[in-house]
């Protein structure tokens, strides 16, 4: 029996050279998706075809790392046959787990593929111990990906009461809403992560000069406006600037990212199995550079857990390529709330 | 075509809320959902509280159906849960697939909610085998989506068809967030608000509401226009979602039109001066949540074409 995982490093990849910058930087695994709305990155010009995860998982095995395939949206009618055949396709290629968050199609793969390794999605929105035991039960889920709306007490408890593994957020974009129970880019645009695969997606953004700011809208709803000394971002909907009662602020989230190395001694303590990285819809470069950090942080940990301490340089490493140079412990931390 | 009176989302007071409930049990709907969906702070009535309630309620010839909480974070979260799921009486909506996990341990019947994210006929049946009789689809189901469900024999759907719409979850309380407090010591900000707090645009168009750690829409979902095509759909009973004022008049309107009272074309107007917010169509038509075409069909007698479920690839066209 190998020994229980601990602090695994995922790591994402939208291409085939990000999936060689995770391996070549340290990942245990790396998770990819196909070029479709089968996965909730459904973004164009990523993902894989065929022959790519072939040659990616030709690569990931060669130097024992994992490559998990990410089938994380919900099928729709008359459609499920193309999820299915998805799930029939990672079997195929002999990926080391699918991550899904439809029941209708984890009771499909458990009962097709009865040795294919099935972990629950972040989209899949389980919070507890008693929904991740439904699963668990049901489909014999070996992980769940936790949304990032727990503090490390709650996480702690789940880990208690269930045997499943646990992968926690560590890096990258942050939800401030429970992932899978999310409808606001739908409302705004048409398209969302359970049915499209996309949030805020780029069809329905624009970026307008006008004689008050840079404004950046979705299908024409202002999310935000920049003066001439402020650096425009993306307008991701929930990180916009609105106004509440008389006050414009960012009144859902602000423009950060998770980052959550300081909190890994304890993520090491819970005994959580995985830590996984956001991004992959990001360059290379960012892969390389985030999984670099990273493996050195958990290698650290695991030599001594005692006397980890965050080193400067890793900060300055991660604030290079993360979203508004901001960074928050998110949920994990109960004040954020 | 049957009407429930959906859960209340939003925190009043114990006054308030006993008063409501008092006046919908003469209200001419068919089924009350009772008890707190959003946040396990909010407590001016306690389960023992909702549990009378609902003795009340079902006396005066309701069903009563009792709602479980979407975001379940703590221990104390799935006691509550528990006591819920494990109640004699009443039936159950279980809003996450923990309360899936203790219903089905029990053998009893329970209606799925549409925090559970039923999108397709394998799930749905999955949900029937495990004691569903009666599910509500997520509140982003176009029109096409649902009429191309299988919807499993015995199995009653029930649509949400009128109210601001429950858009998303979140560990964080914006409410308290918009008066620089914790959610640990929120001070239940949420009492001054009874139909939410508007966030606005910069340029002023009201957009979503916020209810605590849930966002809403800041319009009015509202098909009361389109009830022929909600039974098309295979529609047996719709969901008007609480509000704090003139709820009453919004289940006549709705009542009118199922008793064919009211011509359809004129809901709109009617209920123009009940609403809380401009009113919104969109997802109905598979468009944005936010867009209102209330001349529009959604089964393209009229020609357009379905911009269905818009993704990368085309648009599936259901059967």
């Amino acid at each position: 029996m190998p020994s229980e995982p601990l602090l695994e490093l995922i790591c994402p990849a939208g291409s085939l050279p990000a999936l060689k910058a995770a391996v070549d930087h340290g990942a245990d695994g790396v998770y990819l998706g196909f070029k479709d709305n089968t996965n909730a990155r459904n973004f164009s010009g990523l993902n894989f075809d065929e022959a790519a995860i072939r040659q990616g998982v030709e690569y990931a095995h060669a130097k024992g790392r994992k490559v998990l395939l990410a089938l994380n949206t919900y099928p729709q009618p008359g459609e499920v046959a193309r999820w299915q055949r998805a799930v029939d396709r990672a079997a195929d290629i002999c990926m080391d787990a699918v991550i899904l968050a439809d029941p209708g199609l984890m009771a499909y793969a458990a009962r097709t593929h009865p040795d294919l390794r099935l972990h629950l999605s972040v989209q899949g929105s389980a919070t507890s111990y008693e929904a991740i035991e439904f699963y668990r039960e049901r489909f014999g889920i070996q992980r769940a990906v936790l949304p990032r709306v727990l503090s490390l007490a709650q996480v702690e408890a789940v880990a208690a009461n269930t045997e499943v593994e646990l992968e926690l957020f560590g890096f990258g974009g942050l939800c401030v809403m429970v992932e899978g129970r999310c409808l606001l880019s739908s409302y705004a645009t048409g398209d969302s992560p359970n049915t499209c695969g996309v949030c805020s997606p780029a069809h329905a953004v624009r970026w307008q000069q006008t004689p008050k700011g840079m404004e950046t809208r979705l299908n024409g709803v202002l999310i935000d406006r920049y003066a001439d000394d402020e650096k425009a971002g993306y307008p991701t909907l929930c990180k916009g600037r609105f106004e509440v009662q008389g006050e414009t602020y960012y009144a859902l989230e602000e423009p950060t990212s998770l980052n959550t190395l300081e909190m890994l001694p304890e993520m090491a303590r819970l005994g959580i199995a995985a830590i996984k990285i956001e991004g992959r819809q990001r360059s290379p470069a960012y892969v390389a550079q985030v999984t670099q950090v990273w493996r050195a942080a958990i290698d650290a940990v695991k030599r001594a857990p005692e006397s980890f301490a965050v080193a400067p340089a890793w900060h300055g490493q991660l604030d290079k390529v993360s979203e508004g140079s901001m960074h928050t412990l998110g949920a994990y931390y109960r004040p954020w709330k | 075509m049957k009407l429930s009176l959906g859960p209340l989302l939003y925190y009043w007071s114990r006054e308030d809320i006993l008063a409501f409930y008092e006046a919908a049990a003469g209200w001419p709907v068919d089924s009350v959902y009772l008890g707190e969906t959003v946040c396990s702070r909010r407590h001016t009535l306690r389960l023992p509280d909702w549990f009378d309630l609902a003795d009340r309620l079902a006396a005066a010839g309701k069903e009563v159906v009792l709602s479980s909480q979407a975001l379940i974070e703590s221990e104390s979260d799935l006691k509550a849960l528990r006591k819920i799921a494990r109640n004699e009486k009443y039936l159950v909506e279980a809003n996450d697939f923990g309360a899936v996990r203790l219903l089905a341990e029990q053998g009893v019947p329970f209606v799925a909610g549409p925090t559970l994210n039923a999108y397709n006929p394998d799930t749905l049946a999955l949900l029937r085998d495990l004691g569903a009789v009666r599910w509500v689809p997520p509140v982003e189901m176009p029109a096409k989506m649902l009429q191309a469900m299988p919807v499993p024999e015995g199995m009653e759907t029930e649509f949400f068809a009128y109210g601001r719409l429950p858009l998303a979850f979140s560990a964080r309380c914006f409410t308290a967030r918009h008066y620089n407090l914790q959610k640990d010591d929120c001070q239940f900000k949420c009492l001054d608000h009874p139909d939410g707090l508007t966030l606005r645009t910069r340029e002023g168009e009201a957009f979503l509401t916020m209810n605590g750690i849930q966002t809403q829409s800041a319009r009015v979902y509202s098909l009361a226009h389109r009830l022929d095509e909600l039974a098309e759909a295979g529609v047996g009973r719709l969901r008007l979602s609480p509000q704090s004022q003139r709820m009453a008049q919004v289940v006549t309107v709705f009542r009118e039109l199922i008793e064919g009272r009211l011509p359809p074309a004129e809901a709109p107007a009617r209920l123009a001066r009940l609403m809380p917010g401009e009113p919104c169509d969109g997802y109905w038509l598979g468009q944005a949540g936010l867009d209102y075409q209330p001349e529009r069909a959604a089964f393209g007698r009229s020609g357009v074409p379905a911009a269905n479920v818009r993704g990368q690839e085309a648009a599936p066209t259901p059967r």
